[in-house]
């Protein structure tokens, strides 16, 4: 076991660098220029810039720099925001993207479980089709048509409820609610469809049959056997989607007004902002491999039949 | 009991049938397929949008780039009888001199000629002292006390007493407002309103450019003409939305296919030589899968697309496709390595291989084929995740370059008029869920038909 | 088991739906308990929550949203918006702008004010927000930072009006050369590289505001990137600054006019671009201004909402692109381009909301000439479209070009949703009237700028903003050593006007310089001029005093107040 995770963590920074080489090398051969602004600037001051940036150096050089300041776990300064560090950018606004997601993969992962239990408990019944209905929508929707038409659903609430939800903003338990619930909704449906045809695959296993001609309570059955194992399927996917979901939605973000990361990785390439790209990218690849070795773990421990050493 | 209570049977020669008839793999998937309502369904609509997007254009000849900035942002079931009219007359400003009295409304407000949705020409009884007047307009009466709407204008002083709406109108009922303004720049508290409804309205050249009438001798002004109809209704710059949806489909789809086909095609090829040669290629090969899988994918999408460029002109659709690709394989090769992995150890390959069946007939005779069901369902989830990637990246502004129409860019720009024309929304965003959703429902079907096995996995 | 199977009607408990439902409630008690527990820790974290509404009387606060968060807020470095328009609340520098634009005293108290040099005298009761006095040293230094080459402030060219500002900036003097001197702590002398009738005026823009030396060196490069990281000598002070959420603006106490301020503190208490947001936050009665866009403006007239335009001042045009090799620095091409061109069809038909005003000039309807509006005394040249002159202009553009038919041209704009329609309104109008192919060319903002400069385009969407209230801030962005120029437009008369309205004093003369400037750009450069840029925005009533600029601080609460009348 000990054997097996240092293993897996060397692939997993083996990893990591991959990606830094990666980003570094597309980044540096898209075309454009980081230091381009509204009004021109002059020459001389370009040179300091490209000095203070270290982008005088050659790309070799720049390269190594930055792989000797990653592994000191130091991403420089952010182009656009000139007087912040790429660390300081990570280190407020993930938090927050986090707080988010784990909300949201807890929203996802409990009700694609219960709902994809009940589908198949009551299979072609109302409740199955009523759901079935909803996750349709809910896998056949983009996310920002999602999260707008939600956002003015709250405002209607407010109107003729006479409540005050928040409509935007970040602070309160109130503004986590929507945001999560709209984060976390893609997930759920998938995770339900995955459920159901779990469970419905177990019905007929060996084991149920012979718990059930054994006299074992149904109710016991479902609960012992059937959901416990139609789980473990849904355990997998779970490992990358909880990557995926706390380091932010975009979408999300933007449309709530959440200070979270997810906006930093898209708008960094668009203002070609490189110490943000290189230190999400980063982050992001590191943490997404770290969830997939813990899933792994965690999946070992889980069911007794897989083994860590194959 | 005689003999004769006994009679031979006659010898049957018939055996009764204890099997069904013998059906290869794909014919018994294809059996349970077709049973599949819901599959079926599916594969009908995906048939239909793949006619609609490909044999569409034939049928509704409109050019999706077409213009129409006189009707804008129109409802299908908008009026379009639109009154002739011989040529457009110039505006004329009606200055007056400085008044005298004292009232401070402006008095009667009338309209100058006819209202129409190209503009509306209005004047009004000059008020004392007043600096200059400014023009409101509202689609809701105007009830004192409360704001009078949309500040469409200010006249240049007092003795200017007229003024042209030519802002976006619309077949609809406005509330126009006009309020006097003191020598300070304020407001006076008194205004006086008018109801004014514009019509459609056509010049006889302009009608004859377009081909709603063919002679400009047997019609005369105040007749009616028949606009185009717009089944679909039209977007923010006059353009007929099925027109749009068609040339969309061609893209969205496109996208939606095409990437899936490239690089599932990549996902066998190294999926099946992995798992085939097992040892020190399988490694290589799937640790540089492992590291592609945690390449986070639409940073280093947006990285691509930005990376590859477009031409000027281009469609970008080529740089979505080649980005797309090159991130997505990974999975489809890690389910063929498996496949491959069982199929390996099947005795009837152990036998082709006995009998001398080279690596290339191996993989090629054996692999490959029974691997395509894995394919073929991961295939039809491929394509609704490849249109809703397509749809995010148009929402960040990184998807396809105007004028080339996609459902996702489509529906990013319905979102916003969401309100006002929920119509530009609806369309779109309903070809993208009804896609989406046959695909799914198709994968369903054809992973329950292919193997039962597999539906426990995902 | 045998008790089962005596049972054969199980108990309600005992289905599985009853489990199920068992296992819904724990899972709903889980969920409730981490929304409580991260709810907690969020509010634990997060100095100050959100405020609660627009317009609060109790604590004398109005709350807004701002469209991006500021990049920093040191002054010699901020170029945006938004950035400005914060530190127009929070800094002040020697004059500032009143309501109707007019000139007051900031820092300074009097001034004398020649052709080549002035004096300020700085009030003595003017104090930073640590207490220390405001002095001379501190502009000095601020002005010193931002010229310094090491800086690489891109806005430092706003100082080159000041004695050895350039050299200083391009490396060729030291800082200590510069023609701003502290006398003593209250007496600032400034000597100019040359007449600059309007540089008065620029002392109210960002990069002139001061620094405390001693502060900033304390921060050791950190300065203006957090409220605590920098202090404040304007009518408000940064209290919380939380990056991304949200920025609290409360009343500077030790402001020498404090008296003048009413709001006891402005909380920009949500970050967001997206306006339909910033609109349902008005809509719920959380901000007290949002921008309209011409899809939702429908919204707000069924609200009944007051709704308010405003020019922001800039200006927006198709510029082309003149080098040798491109169709486009062919005249009798641009020509005929131009005379095809409708702006008022671009502002009513495309653009659709009111405020924006149909271009016609490189300078603004809004600029000052010589007593009264420079738009007034010198008119802009008349256009018109006219189909039947272009196509000659076209056919001579083809005999000149060598061509048969007319040639693809490319379009480069920017990402927004908006420059994709835009480009298209051209693409279509161009081809319909003139049979000119036009190839979009869609790019984010440094690959687009990265082309302007490089000169990989024909026609390119651009704006230009006003940084100072003279003329000139628009009249010599066509020059050809202005390296904004990045259609490399080069005309000899354009430069020698240019010239005469920099060096001379005479407002007549200056202004007929650059009506003469106006034509040319018109009628040589072919510049096509589509709109000055206006917003329309939703407002709530009862604030009050609150001033729109085309130009500084825009828009300005620093003397707005609640109106007690409409207290609920």
């Amino acid at each position: 076991m000990p054997r097996y995770i240092a293993m897996r963590l060397l692939q997993g920074i083996f990893t990591v660098w991959f990606i830094a080489t990666a980003t570094f090398g597309v980044m540096h051969s898209i075309p454009g220029d980081p230091l381009e602004s509204d009004k021109a600037i002059s020459q001389e001051i370009r040179e300091n810039l490209e000095a203070k940036y270290g982008l005088d150096k050659r790309k070799i050089t720049q390269y190594g720099i930055f792989l000797l300041n990653m592994v000191r776990g130091d991403f420089g300064w952010s182009f656009e925001h000139e007087n912040r560090r790429v660390n300081d950018i990570i280190a407020e606004q993930f938090p927050v993207s986090a707080t988010l997601g784990v909300l949201a993969i807890v929203f996802a992962g409990l009700g694609g479980i219960l709902w994809g239990a009940l589908t198949a408990l009551y299979r072609n019944k109302w409740p199955d089709v009523v759901i079935i209905i909803l996750v349709i929508l809910g896998i056949s929707v983009p996310s920002f048509v999602f999260a707008t038409v939600g956002q003015l659903g709250i405002v209607t609430l407010n109107k003729t409820l006479g409540i005050d939800i928040p409509v935007a903003g970040w602070g309160t338990v109130w503004h986590m609610l929507i945001p999560a619930l709209v984060l976390g909704l893609g997930t759920m449906a998938f995770l339900t469809r995955l459920m159901r045809t779990s469970m419905l695959e177990i019905v007929n296993a060996d084991y149920i049959r012979t718990a059930r001609s054994k006299g074992v309570p149904i109710a016991q059955i479902f609960a012992r056997h059937q959901l416990r194992n139609a789980i473990l399927p849904v355990l997998t996917v779970l490992g990358p989607s909880i990557a995926g979901i706390t380091t932010g939605g975009f979408v999300v973000e933007n449309v709530f007004g959440i200070p979270g990361l997810g906006k930093y990785f898209v708008t960094a390439v668009q203002q070609s902002d490189y110490g943000v790209i290189m230190g999400t990218t980063v982050f992001y690849g590191a943490f997404l491999v770290l969830m997939v070795i813990i899933v792994d773990l965690l999946y070992a421990v889980v069911d007794p039949r897989v083994r860590l050493n194959k | 009991m005689t003999e004769l209570s006994f009679k031979p049977v006659a010898t049957s020669h018939e055996v009764e049938q204890a099997s069904r008839p013998s059906l290869s793999y794909w014919q018994d998937a294809g059996r349970r397929l077709f049973a599949n309502v819901r599959a079926m369904i599916s594969l009908f609509v995906i048939v239909f949008l793949l006619l609609m997007a490909y044999l569409g254009p034939f049928i509704w000849r409109v050019d999706h780039t077409e213009q129409h900035l006189d009707k804008t942002s129109q409802a299908p079931w908008v009026n379009r009888n639109a009154i002739l009219i011989s040529e457009d007359s110039p505006w004329q400003e009606v200055v007056v001199a400085e008044p005298t009295g004292t009232h401070r409304a402006p008095s009667n407000i009338e309209v100058v000629g006819e209202a129409r949705t190209t503009s509306v020409g209005l004047k009004w009884d000059a008020v004392p002292n007043a600096t200059a007047y400014r023009i409101y307009r509202h689609i809701l009466q105007p009830v004192a006390g409360l704001p009078l709407g949309l500040p469409i204008g200010e006249t240049e002083n007092g003795t200017h007493v007229s003024f042209q709406d030519k802002m976006d109108i619309q077949q609809k009922t406005y509330w126009y407002s006009v309020v006097a303004l003191d020598d300070e720049g304020n407001e006076f508290e008194e205004f006086t309103s008018i109801e004014v409804r514009p019509r459609l309205y056509i010049t006889v050249g302009e009608a004859l450019r377009l081909g709603h009438i063919t002679d400009a001798s047997n019609v005369e002004p105040g007749d009616t003409v028949r606009l185009d109809w717009h089944p679909l209704g039209t977007d923010y710059l006059g353009r007929d939305m099925l027109a749009r949806l068609i040339k969309g489909a061609q893209v969205s789809l496109s996208i939606g296919i095409v990437a899936p086909l490239f690089f599932i095609i990549i996902g066998i090829l190294i999926g099946s030589v992995s798992g085939f040669f097992g040892g020190v290629v399988d490694s290589i090969l799937m640790r540089f899968t492992d590291i592609v899988i945690a390449l986070p994918f639409l940073l280093f999408m947006i990285l691509f697309m930005v990376w590859f460029g477009v031409e000027a002109g281009g469609s970008g659709i080529p740089a979505m496709v080649v980005a797309l690709v090159l991130l997505s394989w990974p999975g489809v090769a890690r389910l063929v390595r498996g496949e491959v992995l069982q199929i390996r150890e099947h005795g009837y390959v152990e036998a082709s291989r006995l009998l001398g069946g080279t690596n290339r007939w191996l993989i090629g005779r054996h692999m490959i084929p029974n691997t395509m069901g894995v394919v073929l369902v991961s295939f039809t989830f491929a394509v609704p995740a490849t249109i809703f990637t397509e749809a995010f990246l148009s929402f960040i502004g990184m998807g396809v370059v105007p004028p080339t129409p996609s459902w996702g860019a489509m529906c990013n720009d319905g979102i916003r008029t969401m309100e006002k024309t929920p119509h530009e929304l609806l369309f779109p965003a309903l070809f993208i869920s009804i896609t989406v959703l046959a695909f799914n429902l198709l994968g369903d079907g054809l992973r329950d038909a292919l193997d039962a096995r597999m539906r426990a996995r995902e | 088991m045998t008790e089962t199977l005596h049972n054969p009607k199980p108990r309600l408990t005992a289905t599985p739906g009853w489990q199920l439902t068992k296992y819904a409630l724990y899972a709903l008690v889980l969920c409730v308990v981490l929304l409580l527990l991260l709810g907690f820790i969020t509010e634990k974290f997060n100095v100050g929550a959100t405020s609660t509404s627009a317009v609060n009387f109790e604590d004398n606060t109005i709350t807004l949203s701002l469209t991006s968060e500021p990049p920093q807020m040191d002054s010699t470095r901020a170029t945006d918006m938004v950035s400005g328009m914060l530190l127009g609340h929070i800094m002040e520098g020697l004059i500032r702008y009143g309501p109707e634009n007019e000139i007051l005293p900031g820092v300074a108290e009097s001034w004398e004010m020649g052709d080549l040099s002035g004096t300020f005298h700085l009030r003595q009761d003017a104090y930073w927000s640590n207490g220390t006095p405001v002095t001379a040293h501190d502009f000095v230094f601020s002005w010193q930072t931002a010229l310094n080459p090491a800086t690489a402030s891109q806005y430092a060219f706003v100082l080159y009006p000041i004695k050895n500002g350039k050299a200083i900036n391009v490396g060729e003097a030291s800082v200590d050369s510069l023609g701003a001197k502290a006398i003593d702590d209250y007496t600032l002398s400034i000597e100019l590289e040359q007449p600059t009738p309007y540089f008065i005026k620029l002392l109210a823009f960002f990069t002139y505001l001061p620094i405390n030396k001693e502060f900033y060196e304390s921060r050791e490069g950190n300065y203006g990137t957090n409220a605590e990281d920098m202090i404040y000598n304007g009518p408000f002070l940064m209290s919380r600054w939380v990056h991304d959420k949200d920025v609290r603006l409360e009343r500077n106490e030790r402001y020498w006019n404090n008296s003048q301020t009413n709001l006891d503190a402005i909380e920009f208490g949500y970050i967001t671009p997206d306006p339909n947001t910033a609109l349902n936050l008005f809509a719920t009665g959380k901000i007290v201004l949002a921008g309209l866009n011409a899809e939702n403006i429908e919204r707000a007239l069924t609200e009944r909402w007051r709704i308010e335009t405003h020019s922001d001042g800039s200006v927006f045009y198709l510029g082309f692109n003149h080098r040798a090799e491109r169709p486009t620095s062919n005249l009798n091409l641009r020509k005929a381009i131009q005379q095809v061109c409708d702006p008022e069809e671009l502002v009513f038909k495309v653009l659709k909301t009111p405020g924006n005003l149909p271009g016609e000039s490189i300078f603004p309807v809004w600029l000052r000439g010589v007593e009264g509006y420079f738009r007034d005394e010198f008119p802009a040249p008349d256009h018109k479209r006219d189909v039947a002159s272009a196509h000659d202009y076209m056919n001579r553009a083809l005999d000149e070009l060598g061509l048969d038919e007319p040639p693809s041209l490319v379009f480069l704009t920017g990402d927004s949703a908006f420059s994709s329609k835009h480009a298209e309104y051209y693409q279509s109008m161009l081809k319909e009237k003139l049979g000119i192919e036009i190839k979009i060319d869609k790019q984010i903002f440094k690959q687009r700028l990265a082309k302007m400069t490089s000169g990989e385009y024909d026609i390119v969407a651009a704006g230009w903003g006003p940084d100072y209230d003279d003329v000139l801030t628009f009249g010599d962005l066509f020059t050809s050593w202005n390296a904004n120029n990045r259609g490399l437009y080069k005309n000899e008369e354009l430069d020698h006007q240019v010239e005469i309205a920099q060096q001379s004093s005479d407002p007549r003369t200056r202004m007929e310089a650059m009506d003469r400037v106006q034509h040319i750009l018109y009628e040589d450069a072919a510049i096509i001029f589509e709109y000055e840029r206006g917003s329309v925005y939703v407002f709530d009533d009862r604030v009050k005093g609150v001033t729109r600029r085309s130009v500084g601080t825009d828009p300005d609460y620093t003397q707005a107040y609640i109106n007690p009348e409409v207290d609920n």
